[in-house]
């Protein structure tokens, strides 16, 4: 089983998936710094609320490659949210900046782990005012102007 | 970070997300999307922002290839390009290659710290 798919009505991406093996051990494998090396990015992740890490990523144009991160939520072996900063303005499509929140969804499932890993709130914080305003970052503004466009059709 | 390459001439993300991150320049951006078409008169009266301000937002997302003028005679109309958004778009959808490719390294670790 293998379903996902980019949610059009937030554009939030969501990506729902079947894991082989039980919620302890998923978690292990999302919280234990080199197991995130290995499936992810080379990191100094420590699974504690508060605490500030990066990810290492390839560097690109003026950004140096390095995602800031805060872990906001911990409820082993449940759920695992953090922040997900980085990226330049100065960049396109790879590297652009990025304002973002990513959260891990762990519940038991017949035989392992049904995980929901959302990456939400893309925003971008070049204008004050607009970043205050911007509720559910840019998926929020595209969903409002999408629904708008259907409207007007 | 994910690989993408960016589509050769479209305009950059950091210029739509720059254009849009003005609230009141994106606020006549969604006046115009749910309008179809539109006068800068039009503007300035739902709006209750002076007409060259109005201008001169209507310039900023023109440049960003988020608007189109029409020209009849001495009226000048603006419409929504639907094309615009679309580096806002893709920039969403490649994340979620990215995550994807991710979760498959993810089992590929999980089957070998775990084997069954």
């Amino acid at each position: 089983m293998n379903q996902h798919a980019t949610t059009p009505a937030t554009r939030a991406i969501v990506i729902e998936d079947f894991l082989a093996h039980s919620p302890e051990m998923v978690w292990k494998a999302l919280t234990t710094r080199e197991f995130l090396d290995r499936w992810l990015m080379k990191n100094d992740f420590e699974l504690t609320v508060g605490h500030k890490f990066t990810f290492q990523a390839r560097p690109m144009g003026d950004w140096n490659g390095i995602v800031n991160c805060q872990v906001l939520e911990a409820d082993p072996p449940r759920k695992l949210v953090y922040s997900w900063v980085g990226g330049s303005a100065n960049n396109a499509v790879h590297g652009s900046i990025l304002d973002s929140v990513l959260t891990f969804e762990l519940t038991p499932a017949d035989g392992g782990t049904r995980l929901k890993l959302t990456h939400d709130g893309f925003r971008s914080p070049q204008n004050d005012a607009g970043y205050e305003a911007m509720s559910g970052g840019w998926g929020g503004i595209v969903k409002r102007i999408e629904a708008l466009l259907n409207e007007a059709a | 970070m994910p690989q993408h390459s960016a589509h050769p001439g479209s305009p950059d993300i950091a210029l739509v997300m720059r254009t849009l991150g003005d609230t009141t320049r994106r606020g006549l951006f969604e006046q115009i999307v749910s309008r179809g078409e539109v006068t800068v008169g039009d503007l300035t009266r739902d709006s209750g922002i002076s007409q060259p301000a109005v201008s001169q937002h209507l310039r900023a997302l023109r440049g960003a290839g988020l608007v189109t003028e029409r020209r009849a005679g001495r009226n000048a109309f603006y419409r929504i390009e639907p094309a615009g958004l679309d580096p806002l778009i893709d920039w969403l959808d490649h994340y979620g290659a990215f995550w994807r490719d991710r979760l498959d390294g993810l089992k590929t670790l999980l089957k070998e710290i775990d084997p069954k």
